[in-house]
């Protein structure tokens, strides 16, 4: 007998399965599945300037920082003007789906590609944002792989308002929505990487990036 | 697993016993301020153990859903009845796409099998990757003291030595230093490792996905850099829907660490696509039973909801005294003190269901609603029907229980005892040393009996209002 059928064989005796139970059993997955019942939620506020709020301070509870501007346009100064303040590198790896920015312009050398591990600054979109936590969405593609947000030390993500969303299941509805089914990597993004496993106290920057820096687009 | 000769050796341990009070409150602090921002604690906590009754209740048909749907996104399903089976399904995966290396995120599953020290065995090198794993790698594979927390029982001057001896760098004692130095190494094996192990804190059967709670990075890594991203998991951790995820998430990570949210979350579905730049080739899932299906529909079956958040460790008052490893096996705290007897044999670790005050302090903190003072109790009972308590104890019950059934025996043994107990006492109200239970006398007085007993008063009340 395989190990699958001898688990599943004492599970089934365990709960008295038969040819009668196991189909109600089946219909009440079937509805669980098609209902997808969402359980308590905060109430949040789901006014567009709210939620805007509402993110920025939860991911500046989460230690990440925050910059506002007012069209994609000016995302590449934004970007500039952060690196130049926290002197770092005027270089970056970036997803393609962001190639059509003018970050020449800016007076940044940015490519376009998968990220390498001597990559020291990242840029990202993402596909939402959830204002519950401040946490950010991310669905790998092959425009959007998910290397780009953990291996380089510094994570600069761009936010459109718009995709600001109040909690994790209207993230869920609109994945459902606009891709169909998941991707290979759906991963939520809430500050700088950290560990506390040294005597409980907390510090930025274990395996990924040491600090994550949101520019949102009011658009 | 001799349980009280590790309590006496942990208690007499000065050094794990200051790291203990330096940790202790810390957790549960976070956790208290965390769940302040839920405007529905209770309600979220009974929808969470809903979530995972649902699953319980029918778990074949569930995993059968979850391992359809799983192959579907192209992943491979294995099951394993035991370690040993785990161990060798690993080896087996690692071989055949020719891995030397394997980085692993935590994976408590893994302790359970012992899988790091087969995977040596076989010529392959496990690199854990999680910083407290790894520090316990580095120091001779000392075993976690804690689910969430594995190194906590040691301090930053152990650890300060223990980077300085094995990584033959400068002694650093500042903590975000001596992560940094962590980071570098790791960020090698990382890199070089052709495979990545990891566990699950979830199966999601809607999509057949794994879900992942990580902070340091390291999970999202070792399932994003290595071709071959193997899952290690019990089979109670299926769950049926995202928004069912989503509820969850709103406990884990509160009673955990008392985050709002853990980092990094990381739902992972399938292989990579050949136009992708990351991302595993290759995804297997081991669904490992080593005990669980027996516990489906026992008296034990609540335990199958746990989620592995370590509240209930925190909050114990055992656990904070003794720590983990004083436990003996993987899981320490409550949780372990009901798992390990089901899992490892009730014959196996006699004095856990009894390291525990029945407080219920872990029930009131547990996300799941988990009843685990009766669970403890059940176990007590389990011991006493199969006759497993020492012979001293059974022979004094069964004493006990034939003087109880006979009252004046009864009450002269108890007129005898009160006045033995009042003569050692002296002239003082209390006792200083037992010489019948010294141990209970160890670290506080037995308060002397005053007066006359119960029934000494009972029949001069009764002689002094006659009855009407």
């Amino acid at each position: 007998m395989s190990s699958r059928d001898d688990i599943l064989g004492r599970v089934r005796a365990s709960l008295h399965r038969n040819a009668g139970n196991a189909a109600a059993a089946r219909e009440e997955i079937v509805a669980a599945l098609g209902s997808r019942t969402q359980g308590p939620k905060p109430a949040i506020d789901a006014d567009p300037h709210a939620l805007l709020e509402r993110f920025r301070l939860k991911s500046e509870t989460q230690s990440s920082t925050v910059d506002i501007v007012a069209q994609e346009s000016e995302v590449p100064a934004a970007v500039a003007r952060y690196l130049a303040a926290m002197n770092l590198p005027k270089s970056a790896v970036a997803w393609a789906s962001l190639a059509a920015l003018d970050w020449g312009g800016a007076g940044l050398q940015v490519e376009t590609r998968g990220a390498r591990d001597a990559d020291l600054v990242g840029i990202t979109g993402c596909f939402c944002a959830v204002a519950e936590t401040g946490t950010l969405m991310m669905c790998s593609s092959p425009d959007t792989p998910a290397a780009v947000s953990l291996l380089p030390e510094t994570h600069i993500a761009i936010v459109r308002a718009s995709r600001i969303l109040p909690c994790m299941e209207d993230a869920w509805n609109l994945a459902r929505q606009e891709l169909g089914s998941l991707p290979r990597a759906v991963n939520f993004i809430s500050g700088p990487s950290r560990t506390g496993d040294i005597e409980q106290t907390i510090v930025l920057g274990a395996h990924g990036p040491y600090r994550v820096h949101l520019v949102i687009v009011e658009d | 697993m001799h349980f009280k000769a590790n309590v006496h050796a942990k208690l007499s341990d000065v050094v794990l016993q200051g790291n203990l009070k330096n940790a202790k409150g810390k957790f549960v602090t976070r956790r208290a301020e965390a769940i302040r921002d839920l405007d529905d604690f209770e309600g979220t906590r009974d929808a969470a153990a809903a979530i995972r009754n649902k699953v319980i209740d029918n778990m074949d048909l569930w995993l059968e859903t979850f391992e359809r749907k799983a192959l579907d996104t192209g992943a491979k399903v294995l099951w394993a009845k035991d370690g040993v089976e785990v161990c060798r399904l690993v080896i087996e995966i690692a071989k055949r796409h020719g891995v030397t290396k394997v980085t692993k995120s935590k994976s408590m599953l893994s302790e359970e099998a012992g899988l790091n020290h087969a995977l040596e065995a076989a010529g392959i090198q496990p690199v854990e990757t999680d910083l407290g794993e790894y520090i316990l790698q580095v120091d001779n594979n000392e075993p976690p003291s804690h689910i969430i927390a594995p190194a906590v029982h040691k301090s930053l001057d152990e650890v300060a030595d223990l980077f300085h001896k094995v990584h033959g760098t400068p002694r650093k004692t500042d903590i975000p230093a001596l992560t940094r130095e962590a980071r570098e190494v790791l960020r090698a094996h990382f890199l070089s490792a052709e495979m990545g192990l990891s566990g699950g804190n979830f199966l999601v059967a809607e999509t057949g996905s794994v879900a992942l709670v990580t902070n340091e990075g390291n999970g999202r890594m070792v399932t994003t850099m290595p071709k071959v991203h193997v899952v290690i998991t019990g089979i109670e951790k299926v769950i049926p829907t995202l928004e069912d995820l989503s509820t969850l998430m709103r406990l884990l990570p509160r009673s955990a660490t008392g985050q709002s949210i853990s980092n990094y979350f990381s739902i992972l579905t399938g292989v990579k696509k050949p136009e992708e730049h990351d991302g595993p080739e290759h995804l297997y899932f081991v669904l490992v039973d080593s005990g669980r299906a027996d516990v489906v529909g026992s008296d034990f079956h609540a335990m199958l909801r746990c989620i592995r958040c370590g509240a209930c460790m925190n909050h114990c008052p055992v656990y904070q005294t003794i720590g983990g490893h004083a436990y003996g096996w993987v899981y320490p705290g409550p949780m372990g003190s009901v798992l390990t007897p089901l899992y490892a044999g009730l014959e196996n670790s006699i004095d856990l269901p009894h390291a525990a005050t029945l407080c219920n302090q872990c029930g009131i903190v547990c996300p799941v609603k988990i009843p685990l003072p009766d669970l403890l109790r059940k176990l007590r009972e389990k011991q006493t029907e199969h006759g497993l308590r020492p012979l001293t104890e059974r022979i004094g019950l069964r004493l006990w229980a034939w003087v109880a059934q006979h009252p004046k025996l009864y009450a002269l043994g108890a007129r005898v005892g009160a006045r033995y107990l009042k003569w050692l006492a002296g002239d003082t109200d209390r006792i200083r040393l037992l010489p019948t239970a010294p141990e209970w006398t160890l670290g506080r007085d037995f308060p002397a009996p005053q007066g006359k007993t119960f029934r000494e008063l009972y029949a001069a009340r009764r002689s002094a209002t006659p009855r009407t």
